[in-house]
């Protein structure tokens, strides 16, 4: 039952967080709340008892991503005078591709609400390092190592971003 | 609920809340000492025999000054920054273990407050999130300097995260588990990492270096560039939390380093004690290994001259992480080689 109770009260919070991350007026305040929702997705994690998964998001997103986020923001210095105007035609689409992502999402997660409740699918450790571990290195091989690709053709191109700039700054 | 289990950890807890508090301040009263014996002078002498109390004196005026707020700074968060700086650096203490099992009572007292499977991440998880501490501080004064401080804190922490990592990596590789109890197992006796990773420990002592913000890596707070980097607005307690934050992850991290590469509270010949002695023995020993490293910390402070911040850049990108990586390739070629994956 606590256990139960914990994830309503997670949960519950953490969609707050995420609601106050849209409504928020001042943009670095929206990335402080989107730091606090990563922390209680991370608290789910846990009841899910997927402790590794709960602390690589903290360290990936909470602790570098958003930081570059609120580094970027802070040099911005946004406010009232400097918001860009943002066209109807723009806003409108945005609002429409947000709604398709909406649509996918709850057709991904129809069937998951079969599931009793406070009840974890499967294997109770599949969280565990080693568990995943295995799965990543043997299962999901192919995918895994194609992912990293990805990141390394992603390094490699903001290092060449990067390197373009330097003739014509010296 | 077991109830003794809960007594015991609060215990733990309290114990190990007032040993952080009262080690960072007794740092601060040692390292005006340490450096006024590197620059041959006398250093605090005044309060108390030897100058003893002066900690407690400089805690008190602490909360005696006056507390300014300025006027264009963001209240909320200008409170929060210095509250999670002290928040992250005592919450690492929590997973560090610090001796062998205590008997007391007729029950088996593991002296560690939490022993997570996944120990050394948390460390690193707390380490990236402190960051947020001197971020938030450091804009919310609404001052261009405290920017500046909070701008080079984050960017130097990123980079210097990194390195640390993937030393970390290698030692996880060496004793096959992420959390610290295995790791300090894996070290029984003599048999301390630091003899096979001397270079991995080179790396990570000075990405720790870097990410406490301690000279030479305190461009943070770079008082001859940056008036005092992200606390220049802050005064009173507030001001006292972050420089004490600074002191008690200085702490944590010589026990991190102490647990990684110097055995923990592994030593020589302590397969001839048992029980009880060996437990106290065995604290005695680890926090012998901390202040060692704390000492170290500071010597180099008073030693080394401050980095350039293109130097502090050019350190962590294009030397540590080269470094850290090779080491990392060659100790999983000699592991493979060891496991005899190239034998047949």
């Amino acid at each position: 039952m606590t256990a139960e109770l914990i994830n309503w009260i997670l949960g519950g919070l953490s969609i707050g967080s995420a609601l106050m991350v849209v409504f928020s007026k001042h943009p670095i305040r929206s990335v402080l709340y989107l730091i606090v929702t990563f922390f209680l997705v991370s608290g789910l994690y846990i009841m899910m008892n997927a402790q590794f998964l709960a602390i690589v998001n903290i360290i990936v997103y909470a602790g570098a991503i958003m930081v570059l986020f609120l580094f970027v923001l802070m040099l911005l210095n946004l406010n009232k005078a400097t918001e860009p105007k943002t066209p109807l035609l723009v806003m409108l689409s945005s609002v429409g591709a947000a709604g398709i992502f909406v649509l996918v999402l709850i057709a991904a997660l129809k069937d998951s609400f079969i599931q009793k409740s406070g009840q974890v699918a499967g294997n109770l450790n599949a969280g565990m390092v080693e568990n995943l571990g295995e799965l990543l290195f043997k299962k999901y091989i192919v995918p895994f190592e194609i992912s990293s690709i990805l990141f390394i053709a992603s390094m490699v191109g903001a290092v060449l971003l990067a390197k373009r700039e330097k003739p014509i700054i010296d | 609920m077991d109830t003794a289990l809960l007594i015991e950890k609060l215990v733990l807890v309290v114990l190990l809340f007032l040993v952080s508090l009262g080690i960072a301040a007794y740092s601060t009263y040692f390292e005006r000492k340490l450096a006024a014996w590197i620059q041959d002078r006398v250093g605090p002498d005044r309060a108390g025999p030897f100058g003893i109390l002066q900690p407690i004196a400089d805690g008190v005026k602490m909360f005696m000054k006056e507390d300014f707020t300025p006027k264009n700074a963001d209240r909320w968060l200008f409170i929060l920054g210095p509250g999670i700086a002290m928040f992250t650096a005592l919450i690492t203490s929590s997973i560090v273990p610090w001796g062998t099992d205590l008997y007391l009572f007729g029950r088996t007292i593991v002296l560690q407050v939490a022993d997570f499977n996944i120990g050394i991440l948390f460390v690193f998880g707390t380490i990236s999130i402190g960051v947020y501490g001197i971020m938030i501080g450091g804009w919310a004064s609404n001052n261009k300097y405290s920017l500046y401080g909070a701008i080079r804190a984050s960017s130097q922490m990123i980079s210097y995260e990194l390195a640390m990592g993937i030393s970390a990596i290698t030692i996880i590789m060496m004793s096959g588990s992420l959390g610290l109890t295995d790791i300090v197992k894996s070290q029984h006796g003599m048999n301390w990492n630091i003899f096979y990773q001397p270079v991995c420990f080179l790396v990570f002592f000075i990405c720790a270096l870097a990410e406490t913000n301690r000279a030479p890596f305190d461009l943070p707070e770079c008082e001859s560039e940056l008036i005092g980097g992200y606390h220049t607005e802050y005064s009173s307690m507030k001001l006292g939390l972050f420089l004490f934050a600074e002191y008690v992850s200085m702490f944590v991290s010589a026990a991190i380093i102490s647990i990684l590469f110097f055995g923990g509270y592994n030593f020589p010949g302590m397969d001839h004690f048992s029980g009880n002695t060996l437990a106290l023995l065995s604290v005695l020993v680890f926090f012998a290994k901390i202040f060692f490293f704390i000492f170290v910390i500071m010597w180099i402070r008073w030693t080394i001259p401050r980095f350039r911040f293109d130097q502090l850049m050019h350190l962590g990108w294009k030397v540590l992480i080269p470094i850290a990586i090779i080491n990392l390739m060659l100790t999983g070629i000699v592991i493979a080689f060891h496991e005899g994956w190239f034998l047949n």
